[in-house]
């Protein structure tokens, strides 16, 4: 964690609602150097809003304001929207949820992950298409020339993942945001795509946001976890101190966690304080 | 590869299977149509001041003394040979005549579907893009005048305005007089034959008839093409490959018409193939108001004569129209949508 790739600072994101504006996501800051930040919270809690937030990526009519948001040394609460165009895929990129829904259907795999290529670097056909191959072996997929011309639903969900991954890598970002990038796969790949995954990022330097309702999944994973509940980060703690949360949010999720060789009747149900829902910052 | 030959003939034969369970259907409603109807097809004939015996000699040529499956089965061996009888009104062969008339109405149908498919889909995009703003308002509002507006009304104006008072096409009918007969017919369709004949004078002559009736019915195409391409658009916007295609940094242009389009087409297909089969079904308004001998034009004529063969001919011809372009979408789909191609 030597240098900072992206700084953030009293983000909100709003929605206009029919009482005056919602806030999905409200004072949140956090910066991410060249290492694995988790953000936890549940459904609802704008982890997924943060992480689109970063990339101009809120559909209107939400808005984005921060009073810094900075990658690098470019300043996105300045930026316009072909700003972000040169900057998604290029220097931050984002894996989503489910392959089966996150790819085109009517186009080859293998052209997805060149169209990306195409975009940033500006080559012809074939250079992109060399790319994108490479990019099929660095995810781990053993026969890249017959997989690069397969189509979506004749690829299985961890295969997809992991092309998915190769189609926001290869224009080379230095910031991947995952958002729930295993939830939808079996527990069997998950570890495997995960592992792809966290290879690439690190040989690469890069910083990686993983955004992810499994709290075991972010403390195992990441070097740092915000934990997010409505809109706010209630707790940042390194991954390893989670076990100590102070916030009685945090400690209220992590002792409804069932463990392994532990029975109990019950697991405790989170008791919720309105307080909680009052700005922190 | 052995394979892959199999399943391809298994696909045509099941193709096959079930045209020809659509075409019995088709020719079952068309018999029973034929016997419900309270024509007599052997008064039609004969009339209604020949003798008894004359009328009792016809009804028996016509086999109609047979049971009921015995017709039916007769009338099916001469339908599948294009045997409709022959028409009262025209006295020649239905079949010939309808040959005669369906070019002109494959003509008018496919400019008018050309123009339905190239302005309806650009406005459905450009609607759905611009959702709830006024482009979208506009459009939604032409095309709700598009499929409201009764189209006689629509060709009366036409005719009026651009016609009568502005002069700018041409009137009623394929061709003017003067033109009669100049090229010969290798196709029906006067547009192709002039071409290929060569005249491109007599060809000007043709646009200049057709491009009005074609207009008119290409709107109200337009109409329902942009409000399908518009709902389907939507629906495909809100998908997550889309999010995933700007997360790479693609111009929202190529992800409208690349990948969200690419989607779009495969719902499309139906709606354009459905539209087609509408229009060439004989647009028996915008015929009648045009004069234009078409499809159309000639079921009319039929039935206000109470011509039975050329109303069960034209209506097993519309039913085929159908089927043919059933099987014609089938085969676009697996060309736009790979997951119609099955596994291989």
């Amino acid at each position: 964690m030597t240098d900072t790739l992206l700084s953030v600072r009293n983000l909100r994101v709003v929605y206009p609602g029919d009482d005056g504006e919602i806030a999905a996501v409200r004072n949140v800051s956090f910066t991410l150097g060249r290492e694995r930040l988790g953000i936890v919270g549940e459904s609802g809690s704008g982890k997924s809003t943060t992480g689109r937030a970063i990339m101009g990526l809120v559909a209107a009519p939400g808005r984005i304001t921060a009073d810094e948001m900075r990658l690098g040394d470019t300043d996105l609460t300045r930026l316009s929207e072909a700003g972000f165009r040169k900057l998604r895929g290029k220097r931050i990129a984002m894996v989503l949820q489910d392959p089966k829904y996150s790819l085109d259907p009517v186009m080859r795999v293998g052209d997805q992950i060149a169209e990306t290529h195409r975009q940033h670097v500006r080559t012809g056909r074939k250079a992109a298409r060399i790319a994108a191959l490479e990019m099929l072996q660095a995810v781990q997929i053993r026969d890249p020339e017959r997989v690069y011309d397969l189509y979506p639903h004749q690829v299985s969900g961890g295969m997809g993942q992991r092309i998915m991954i190769a189609m926001m890598l290869i224009a080379g970002p230095d910031i991947l945001i995952a958002d729930e990038p295993t939830s939808a796969l079996d527990v069997t790949v998950q570890t495997q795509v995960l592992a792809i995954m966290d290879n690439l990022v690190r040989s690469r330097g890069m910083g990686l946001i993983l955004v992810s309702h499994n709290l075991h999944l972010v403390s195992s994973f990441c070097d740092r976890v915000l934990v997010m509940y409505a809109g706010q980060v209630v707790e940042t703690c390194a991954a390893g101190n989670l076990a100590n949360a102070t916030h009685p949010y945090t400690r209220g999720l992590l002792a409804a966690l069932p463990e392994l060789g532990h029975r109990r009747a019950e697991l405790p149900q989170l008791q919720r304080d309105p307080a909680w829902l009052e700005d922190v910052a | 590869m052995l394979g892959r030959v199999y399943s391809a003939v298994r696909a045509f034969a099941r193709l096959l299977g079930s045209v020809s369970l659509t075409f019995l259907g088709l020719t079952c409603v068309t018999f029973v149509i034929g016997r419900v109807i309270p024509i007599d097809p052997v008064l039609a004939i004969v009339g209604d001041k020949a003798s008894n015996e004359t009328y009792e000699r016809v009804r028996l040529q016509l086999g109609l003394d047979k049971p009921l499956m015995v017709q039916y089965w007769t009338y099916l061996k001469k339908v599948v040979q294009g045997d409709f009888g022959n028409s009262v009104m025209t006295a020649h062969p239905v079949l010939t005549d309808l040959l005669h008339v369906f070019p002109a109405t494959i003509e008018l149908a496919t400019l008018a579907l050309v123009i339905g498919v190239v302005g309806g889909i650009p406005l459905g995009v450009y609607a759905a893009v611009n959702r709830g703003r006024w482009p979208d308002q506009i459009i939604r509002f032409v095309s709700l005048i598009g499929y409201s507006m009764p189209v006689f009304w629509l060709g009366l104006i036409g005719l009026l305005l651009f016609y009568a008072k502005l002069g700018w096409v041409e009137g009623p009918g394929r061709l003017d007089v003067g033109f009669d007969d100049i090229v010969p017919t290798v196709t029906g369709m006067l547009t192709v034959d002039s071409l290929w004949a060569g005249e491109t004078e007599v060809f000007w002559n043709v646009m200049g008839h057709l491009i009005l009736p074609a207009s008119i019915l290409g709107y109200i195409s337009i109409a329902t093409v942009a409000r399908m391409t518009r709902s389907f658009m939507l629906s495909q916007l809100k998908q997550e490959y889309i999010l995933a295609a700007l997360a790479k940094g693609l111009s929202p242009a190529r992800v409208v018409w690349v990948h969200a389009l690419g989607n779009v087409w495969v719902q499309l297909i139906t709606v354009i193939a459905l539209t087609f089969g509408s229009l060439l079904e004989g647009a028996v308004l915008t015929e009648t108001v045009f004069a234009w001998p078409g499809l159309g034009f000639y079921l009319k004529n039929s039935l206000f004569a109470a011509d039975l063969n050329a109303v069960l001919g034209g209506t097993v011809l519309v039913g085929v129209v159908y089927i043919g372009l059933n099987m014609l979408s089938d085969v676009v789909y697996t060309l736009v949508d790979p997951r119609a191609r099955g596994n291989s």
